[in-house]
């Protein structure tokens, strides 16, 4: 059936403190974001129903687009005519806390991380992982269940036809702790099963009677496959059914969406996994929000969530503090500063959230943090996307040498294509450089790699719009997505140019050569310890770049590279620091390096406490 | 676009303060409609389900999970006292019979015959809920709890640790720019809610918890003195369940900031006074502030009592206190708000409010500013 050709679509994203909604309209340049508005959730007292917030913010679009889109509180969907109504309603929610669950498995490192990796990549918070050989007796498993009280659990174990026992064994843990769901006491805790077949009359008999169970296909049929597809359907549909169903506000809502409601960062995912794919590009997504940091990534078609929970720019920031210690956010700061007041005020930022760094000290502090959120959070990320555990490879002569295996991570850097970040502290930054500067420094970017910033966080209400099943909507809504992340949703910073391996002090470790638009040919020599901002537009820039005998760009040591590079509104920036990028160990030179790296890529004003006039 | 302010923090001289005292689970609501109640009077009970143990006979005899069943001593549902033997093997002949005794006190809940594994549970656990402040039962919600209300003074603070505590209030500083001195806890203020000005050091706090005082009402402390405290370092302001016998509730932040002048004038007029404090604080969607609840007695009620304000937004002429570096902790009044966005040194460009603090105007963003709730 030919798809419905759409001229408006409205999109919302219900998060957990502010509600956030676009406008999308087709144009003669195709799909482009027409205008926002955004309003205060409003999910708990003394409002308690979500519409409300929603409605605040879809009048707030109405007064931008001169568009009349409510009804008293209804969405006027399909459009009446050109100025009347929208043709496709669609929302994401975080708000209350988002999808929280607890996973089980038999094997921590085998079937656990398979059912992790699915509530993960459906949008869920995983607030934990039982698993038979997790170290911890049953009825500490069962002390844990009853205290975390999930909004779903999702129980897996064994391949089909292996051994019944232990999941079964899991799955009496789970009846002895007989949990009761976060939101509200009148209903089951949903459990979906997806191990072993054999045992499913057993898991029937077991958590039938007391749980909400649904029995879907194994996630992990045979050692080498994992099966997450099932798994996170089934996750988002108990989503919407119980979860949702139970916040307030949230049936009203469900019933104004022409597509179910999407978890926030399922949504984020789905629309980067789609990127990837369709541009063939390795990519890694990042959104630093103010409890957690959430990492999207795509390598070698293989798609992978993270959320470490808790890291965060404002409610968790004293975490950041804790987990990364107080002098690794210390050694990106280039002043001198009481570290007993640096805690204090770090302190007080997290017990007022909401506030904004007035002097140039706390943007300072406050983007050294984020390097620190960032660089953790992606650590967290780089061991849990990694290949499957527990496969044997057939190996010849020569893998002998080689040390890749099962559970090797996924992600690597010399690959990465593109690396897009989005949430306050990069989004908001005062100045582009700032959110390049930390985005370099957090993930250390090697070879070629493009970033980016989502300028107002679109990519949960673009995601959900990709995901439309209904036929007659869906391939006009997923071109509309396309065509926004293109040309509106991403700010294209530029490029970053990094040789990987130990250069020598003081020598010439890149030779690049770019033909730059309207300045013809230019050439640079790039020294160790040298940040060079070279400003360039988007647009494909021929380049060679001729690395140092004991340098690499991806290719062999000190082979030249003859390709293409897009500039940005920073523009190509050649980092000398490199591979791996240490700083130095020595308070005067870390300050003087940092000082000076900040002076070439105009991150900060000048000013007396950088060592300015 | 949205209010950029933080809600401020309630300074109530007089008003109507509900607390619900809720159980955990259903049980027996001990008091009634329209009781007058004392703190440590209890209003409800129950008791939750016992902690589970769980035991794999089948391993521990040594026979097929199918077989377990048959070797127990009593049906599920029986008690067993510890020690007491559940399963016993058949042996071979009815020789060499092998058993197995309860670990603890329980019940037995259920049986697998898929793994061998019995189910027993703990004797359930009482639990108590006192009324926390004195007050009238102004409602009772059947087998769940009930709400008292008293007449009282209210004062949130911005941060605290420990849970509820209650005691004779007593304010040790002269001002609310002096620091609370470990020289200054005495042994006679056992059991009672000491009130400080600007700050409380680690030392002076650790004198009071081994003094036994109930509670420290105080401007600032140190956040990395927390540490010391809680034995962990505090990653996410979610507290209250520590198990500390001086709850402390900070008015203002980390540091040495002098409490706000309404707060400590109004905790020094009720100087004496029987109050009720609750360091519990949880910083996320959902935000719980800690608190101070000094019910008022009928004499000191004067003429109609106010209910809380909702909060209407920073105004011209609101009191309001600025939270965030360089300005931090200080307060004053607002001249105008201009609509236009301004720039900052940091360049971040935000919407600002001119404040007059001490007879100066200063540029700061709304954002960092919150509201003196006061009535």
């Amino acid at each position: 059936m030919a798809g419905k050709e759409l001229r408006t679509i409205l999109a919302t994203d219900c998060g957990s403190t502010t509600t956030k909604a676009i406008l999308i309209e087709l144009t003669d340049q195709g799909y482009r974001l027409k205008t926002r508005g955004e309003a205060p959730t409003t999910v708990e007292a003394p409002f308690e129903d979500v519409t409300k917030g929603v409605l605040n913010a879809i009048m707030e679009v109405e007064e931008l687009s001169g568009l009349k889109i409510l009804d008293g509180d209804q969405i006027i969907h399909p459009m009446r005519d050109d100025k009347t109504g929208v043709d496709v309603y669609v929302s994401t929610s975080s708000a209350g806390g988002g999808l929280q669950m607890m996973v089980a498995g038999v094997v921590k490192a085998m079937t656990g991380e398979s059912a992790e990796r699915a509530a993960l990549g459906a949008g869920s918070i995983v607030m934990d992982v039982l698993a038979s050989n997790d170290g911890r007796l049953p009825h500490q498993k069962i002390e844990r269940i009853r205290q975390l009280r999930p909004d779903m659990i999702l129980l897996s174990g064994g391949i089909d036809g292996g051994t019944v026992s232990h999941v079964v064994e899991l799955a009496e843990v789970l009846a002895a702790a007989n949990p009761k769901p976060r939101l509200g006491q009148n209903y089951k805790l949903p459990v979906i099963y997806a191990g072993n077949k054999k045992a499913q009359d057993n898991i029937r008999e077991t958590l039938g009677e007391i749980t909400d169970l649904d029995i879907i296909e194994n996630i992990r049929p045979v050692l080498e496959v994992e099966n997450l597809g099932p798994a996170r359907d089934k996750i988002h549909d108990l989503f919407m059914e119980h979860v949702m169903a139970q916040a307030p506000g949230y049936k009203k809502l469900m019933g104004w969406t022409d597509a179910p409601i999407m978890p926030t960062p399922g949504a984020v995912g789905s629309l980067i996994e789609m990127v990837a794919k369709q541009e063939n590009i390795s990519v890694v997504g990042v959104d630093i929000g103010g409890a957690t940091t959430d990492i999207f990534s795509v390598f070698d078609g293989q798609f992978n969530r993270t959320v470490s929970a808790n890291l965060g720019m404002s409610y968790s920031v004293c975490n950041v503090l804790a987990e990364a210690g107080l002098e690794n956010v210390l050694r990106w700061v280039p002043i001198d500063i009481d570290e007993g007041e640096l805690t204090n005020r770090i302190g007080n930022k997290m017990i007022r959230p909401t506030t904004v760094p007035q002097s140039l000290e706390e943007l300072i502090i406050e983007q050294a943090i984020a390097r620190e959120a960032l660089r953790l959070s992606f650590i967290q990320h780089k061991s849990f996307a990694v290949s499957l555990k527990g496969v044997q490879s057939q190996r010849t002569i020569s893998d002998a040498f080689d040390q890749s295996g099962s559970g090797e991570t996924l992600v690597d850097m010399m690959e990465l294509d593109l690396l897009v970040g989005s949430g306050g502290v990069l989004s908001h930054a005062p100045r582009r450089e700032q959110a390049m500067r930390m985005l370099i420094d957090a993930f250390v970017p090697e070879g070629i790699t493009q970033l980016a910033v989502d300028s107002i966080f679109m990519m949960p209400q673009l995601g959900v719009m990709a995901n439309i099943e209904n036929e007659e909507l869906a391939e006009s809504a997923k071109k509309a997505a396309v065509e926004v992340f293109e040309n509106d949703c991403l700010i294209r910073l530029g490029t970053c140019i990094a040789p990987a391996g130990k250069p020598k002090p003081g020598a010439v470790m890149l030779t690049a050569e770019f033909d730059l638009p309207g300045e013809g040919k230019k050439t640079i020599e790039l020294r160790t310890g040298e940040l060079i901002v070279i400003p360039a537009p988007y647009e494909p820039i021929k380049a060679i770049l001729t690395p140092a005998k004991n340098m690499t760009m991806g290719k062999d040591k000190g082979e030249a590279l003859h390709t293409e590079v897009y500039g940005g509104t920073v523009g190509l920036i050649l980092d000398g620091r490199g591979r791996p990028f240490e700083l130095s160990t020595e308070k005067a030179k870390r300050i003087e390096n940092l000082r000076k790296w900040s002076k070439s890529t105009n991150e900060y004003p000048e000013s007396k406490s950088l060592g300015g006039a | 676009m949205a209010h950029a302010y933080t809600p401020g923090l309630k300074v109530l001289q007089e008003t109507k303060v509900h607390k619900d005292r809720i159980l955990p689970l259903k049980g027996d609501v001990v008091v009634k409609q329209d009781d007058q109640v004392k703190p440590d009077d209890i209003v409800a009970r129950t008791h939750l389900p016992g902690n589970v143990q769980m035991l794999n006979v089948g391993n521990l005899l040594n026979i097929d999970p199918s077989d377990v069943e048959a070797t127990m001593t009593k049906p599920i549902g029986s008690k067993f006292a510890k020690g007491e033997m559940i399963a016993e093997s058949k042996g071979i002949f009815g020789l060499f019979k092998s058993h197995v005794d309860a670990p603890i006190d329980c019940t037995l809940e259920s049986i697998s015959s898929i793994t061998g594994q019995v189910v027993l549970r703990d004797a359930p656990i009482p639990v108590e809920v006192d009324a926390y402040m004195r007050g009238r039962v102004s409602n009772v919600y059947p087998e769940e709890g009930v709400v008292i209300e008293a007449d009282a003074v209210f004062i949130q603070g911005i941060f605290g640790i420990g849970g509820e505590s209650r005691g004779e209030l007593v304010v040790l500083t002269e001002t609310r720019e002096d620091e609370l001195t470990a020289e200054m806890i005495k042994p006679e203020h056992a059991g009672k809610v000491l009130v400080g000005g600007s700050f409380l050091s680690l030392s002076a706090y650790k004198k009071a918890l081994s003094l036994n005082v109930a509670g420290i009402v105080v401007g600032g402390f140190n956040y990395f003195d927390l540490e010391d405290v809680l034995g962990y370092t505090l990653g996410v302001a979610i507290t209250g369940s520590e198990d500390l016998v001086t709850s402390l509730v900070l008015t203002e932040g980390y540091g040495e900031i002098r409490m706000g002048s309404r707060t400590f004038d109004l905790l020094k007029q009720h100087h004496g006074k029987f109050t009720s404090i609750n360091g519990a604080t949880q910083i996320r969607a959902g935000v719980i502030r800690p608190e101070i609840v000094i019910p008022l007695d009928p004499e000191d009620i004067h003429g109609e009592i106010k209910a809380i304000k909702t909060n209407e937004g920073i105004q011209a002429g609101s009191m309001v206190r600025v939270i965030r570096a360089p300005y931090f902790g200080r307060i004053g009044t607002v001249v105008s708000l201009p609509p236009e966005l301004q720039k900052m040194e940091s360049e971040t460009m935000v919407r600002v409010a001119e404040v007059n603090i001490d007879d100066e105007v200063l540029v700061i963003p709304r954002a960092n500013l919150e509201m003196v709730e006061t009535d």
